[in-house]
C-alpha cells in the first residue's frame, strides 16, 4: 500500500532506483562509451580554453596566464584573416555551385537509363573513386598536372602555354580542388538522390502519363518535387559546413606558390599550431572556426525546419 | 517453366509501361544522348585509373620521354617498378602497421559502437535523453585540432599506434546509424527477454546484434575504409617511421618525394630519375588495389549505409 502512494508521488530517489533496476546493466555497459566521450571530446573542449591563455608548456594548461581575447584580436587584425576566410568561402562556394548540382543531375540521368545492366555498371564504376585515399588522389593530381603530365599536355595541345606544374599556379588551385572532388565524389553523392528517386510512388508517374505528361513533364512535375526534400536537406547541410573546408587535401596539394589562394582556416591552424608550435594562437583560430561552423549549422537547421518542416536536429 | 523464364516473362509484361515508343521521338533522342553521356562519364572516371596502371607497367625509358595521354602501356611490359615497391621495407612495414590498426581498431570500433548504440536506444530510461544530447553536441562543436593534439600528448599516447586507434574508436555518425538499426528491432522482443530475466549484455548480444547483421556489416566496412585511408593523425602523432601506416608511407614517397629505399637500391642517377615516377604509379596500384577490388562485391552494404544514414535525418 505505502509503495503505491510513493510511486504516485514519484520521488526522485525512487524513480532513480527503479530506473537503475531496469537499466543498470545497460548503464554499466555504457560506461566505456561515456568515458570515451569525456576523454576524447569533452576534455579537449575544455582544453580549448588555452585560446584565452598564453600557453607555456612548463606551466601547463591550468597554470598559464589568462589573456582574454588577445589571440582572437590579433588574428582578426592580421593580414591572414581576410585571406583565409576568402579562400575558405571560395572553395566551398565553388563546391556548392558546381559539385552539388552535378550530383543531382547525374542521379537524374542515371535514373533515366533503361538498361538495368548498364545502369548498374554506371553506378558501380562511378562510386569507385570514392574509395581511393586522399593521399593517393592528391598524388595522382600531382602526377597528372605536372609539367609533363597528361592534363598539362592536353591543355598545351589546345593552345595554353603552361610549361610547369598547374599546382604552382595560384589561379588553378581552386579549379583543381573542385574538379578533382567532382571526379571523386559525384557518383557517391548521387546515391542518396537515387534512393529518394526510388522512393517516389510509381502511381504518380502513372497518373501523370494518363494526364498526357511526356517524360520531360513527368520529370518536372513528379521527379523533381519527389526529391526536393532531400535536395533541400543536403543543401542545408552543405551551407552548414561552408566554413569547414578540410585541411587534409589542402595540405597535400598546396605549396609556397599557391598559398594566396589555397590556404584555408584549417590548414592555417595546422601550420601555425602543429608546425610552428603556436598553440594558444592557433587554438583561438580553431575555436573561432568551430564557433562559426556551429552557428551556421544552427541557422541552416532553423531555416530547414521552417522551409521543409524537417531538419537535422 | 523454370524461374529464369518466368522472370523473363514478367519483365516482358512489365516492360510496355516504359517502352520508348510511347514516349515519342524526343525521348528517344534523349536516350541516345544520355547513353553517350554516361559512356563519357565512365571514360572520364576510369581513364585516370587506367593511366596509372598503364604507366606502372610501361617501359621506363619510353614512359619518361612520353608526354600526353597513354592509350596502352608503352613498350614491353615491365614489372620492375613493382619489384621496387615490394622490396621497399617501408612499404611492407606500412602494410603491416595498417593491418594491425585495422584489426585492433575494428575490435574497439565495433564493441564501443554497439554498446553506445544500445545505450541510446533504451526506451523509458531517464538518462538516455541527456546522454544523447551530450553525444550529439560533439558532432556539431569541437575544440579543434590543437586541443585534440594536446589531449593525446597529455594522455601519453604520442608515438604509439593507440593514438590512431582509441581516439577514433567511436564515430558518432556511425553509432547513430547503428542505433537506428537497434531501434528497428521489435520492442516486444526486448520486453519478452527482459521479463524472462535476460541481462542487458545478453539482450544486446543475443537479440539486437544478431538481428542487425546488415548494418553491422556496413559499420565494419565504413570503419575499415576509414582506417585504411587515414593518414593525418598518424602524421601528427607518430615520429617513429617504423610505426608509419601505409598511407603515411605513401605520403612520404608520393607527395614529399622521400624514397630512401629507391635511392639505396638504384644507384645510377639516370636509372633513379627513370624509376622515381614509375615507382609512384606502381605504389598507387598496390595500395589502392585491395580496396578497389573488394568494393564491387560489397557495394550493396556501402550504399545501404548511405541510405540508413539519410533516413535518420
Amino acid at each position: 500500500m505505502s509503495t503505491t502512494i510513493k510511486v504516485k508521488k514519484k520521488p526522485l530517489g525512487l524513480r532513480l532506483k527503479k530506473d537503475f533496476s531496469n537499466f543498470g546493466g545497460a548503464y554499466l555497459m555504457g560506461i566505456p562509451v561515456l568515458v570515451f566521450y569525456v576523454l576524447f571530446h569533452y576534455k579537449p573542449l575544455f582544453g580549448a580554453l588555452i585560446a584565452f591563455k598564453d600557453y607555456k608548456p612548463r606551466r601547463g594548461i591550468w597554470g598559464s596566464p589568462w589573456v582574454g581575447f588577445k589571440h582572437f584580436q590579433s588574428f582578426f587584425d592580421s593580414f591572414y584573416f581576410g585571406r583565409l576566410i576568402g579562400n575558405t568561402l571560395t572553395i566551398s562556394l565553388a563546391g556548392l555551385l558546381f559539385a552539388f548540382p552535378i550530383a543531382i543531375i547525374f542521379a537524374l540521368l542515371i535514373n533515366e537509363i533503361q538498361n538495368n545492366k548498364f545502369k548498374r555498371s554506371v553506378q558501380t564504376i562511378s562510386y569507385m573513386p570514392h574509395f581511393i585515399s586522399t593521399v593517393v588522389i592528391c598524388s595522382m593530381i600531382r602526377l597528372f598536372v605536372d609539367s609533363n603530365g597528361f592534363i598539362v599536355a592536353i591543355l598545351e595541345a589546345v593552345g595554353f602555354n603552361i610549361g610547369q606544374s598547374l599546382l604552382n599556379l595560384p589561379n588553378a588551385f581552386v579549379p583543381i580542388y573542385v574538379l578533382s572532388d567532382i571526379w571523386q565524389q559525384t557518383g557517391w553523392n548521387c546515391i542518396i538522390y537515387l534512393a529518394a528517386l526510388g522512393g517516389i510512388d510509381p502511381e504518380l508517374y502513372e497518373a501523370a502519363r494518363i494526364d498526357g505528361a511526356n517524360r520531360w513533364k513527368q520529370t518536372l512535375h513528379v521527379t523533381l518535387p519527389g526529391i526536393l526534400e532531400t535536395v533541400v536537406l543536403l543543401l542545408i547541410l552543405r551551407v552548414g559546413s561552408l566554413m569547414g573546408v578540410g585541411h587534409e587535401k589542402i595540405i597535400l596539394l598546396y605549396n609556397d606558390y599557391t598559398m594566396e589562394t589555397a590556404d584555408v582556416i584549417s590548414s592555417y591552424v595546422y601550420r601555425r599550431g602543429l608546425i610552428n608550435g603556436d598553440y594558444s594562437f592557433s587554438a583561438a583560430v580553431g575555436l573561432f572556426n568551430s564557433a562559426i561552423n556551429f552557428a551556421l549549422v544552427v541557422i541552416a537547421n532553423k531555416i530547414s525546419n521552417k522551409v521543409t518542416g524537417s531538419g537535422i536536429f | 517453366m523454370n524461374a529464369k523464364q518466368q522472370l523473363a516473362e514478367l519483365k516482358m509484361k512489365s516492360k510496355p509501361k516504359n517502352t520508348l515508343n510511347q514516349e515519342g521521338s524526343g525521348y528517344r533522342v534523349f536516350t541516345v544522348f544520355n547513353t553517350v553521356l554516361m559512356c563519357l562519364v565512365l571514360l572520364i572516371t576510369l581513364y585516370p585509373i587506367y593511366y596509372v596502371v598503364a604507366a606502372s607497367i610501361s617501359n621506363a625509358d619510353q614512359l619518361m620521354r612520353h608526354g600526353g595521354l597513354l592509350l596502352y602501356p608503352l613498350g614491353k611490359w615491365n614489372l620492375f617498378s613493382y619489384e621496387l615497391v615490394f622490396r621497399n621495407p617501408m612499404v611492407l612495414g606500412g602494410f603491416a602497421n595498417t593491418l594491425f590498426i585495422l584489426i585492433v581498431g575494428l575490435c574497439f570500433n565495433m564493441v564501443l559502437t554497439c554498446l553506445g548504440a544500445y545505450l541510446l536506444c533504451l526506451k523509458g530510461s531517464m538518462f538516455v535523453r541527456p546522454i544523447s544530447l551530450l553525444i550529439l553536441f560533439t558532432m556539431y562543436f569541437s575544440g579543434g585540432m590543437i586541443p585534440a593534439y594536446m589531449n593525446i600528448r597529455d594522455l601519453g599516447m604520442m608515438n604509439t599506434l593507440w593514438a590512431l586507434i582509441i581516439p577514433g574508436a567511436i564515430s558518432t555518425y556511425n553509432m547513430l546509424v547503428m542505433r537506428s538499426a537497434f531501434v528497428a528491432v521489435p520492442a516486444t522482443l526486448y520486453e519478452a527477454a527482459y521479463l524472462d530475466g535476460a541481462s542487458h549484455p545478453r539482450i544486446l548480444t543475443q537479440i539486437y546484434i544478431p538481428l542487425s547483421g546488415a548494418t553491422l556489416a556496413v559499420m565494419v566496412l565504413y570503419y575499415a575504409v576509414g582506417h585504411w585511408n587515414s593518414w593525418f593523425s598518424a602524421s601528427i602523432y607518430l615520429s617513429d617511421t617504423s610505426k608509419y601506416p601505409l598511407q603515411l608511407v605513401l605520403r612520404q614517397i608520393l607527395i614529399l618525394n622521400q624514397n630512401a629505399d629507391l635511392k639505396a637500391s638504384v644507384t645510377d642517377n639516370g636509372e633513379l630519375a627513370k624509376y622515381a615516377d614509375q615507382v609512384k604509379y606502381a605504389l598507387i596500384v598496390v595500395s589502392s588495389a585491395p580496396i578497389l577490388m573488394l568494393y564491387p562485391f560489397l557495394q550493396k552494404f556501402f550504399t545501404k549505409g548511405v541510405m540508413v544514414g539519410a533516413l535518420k535525418g
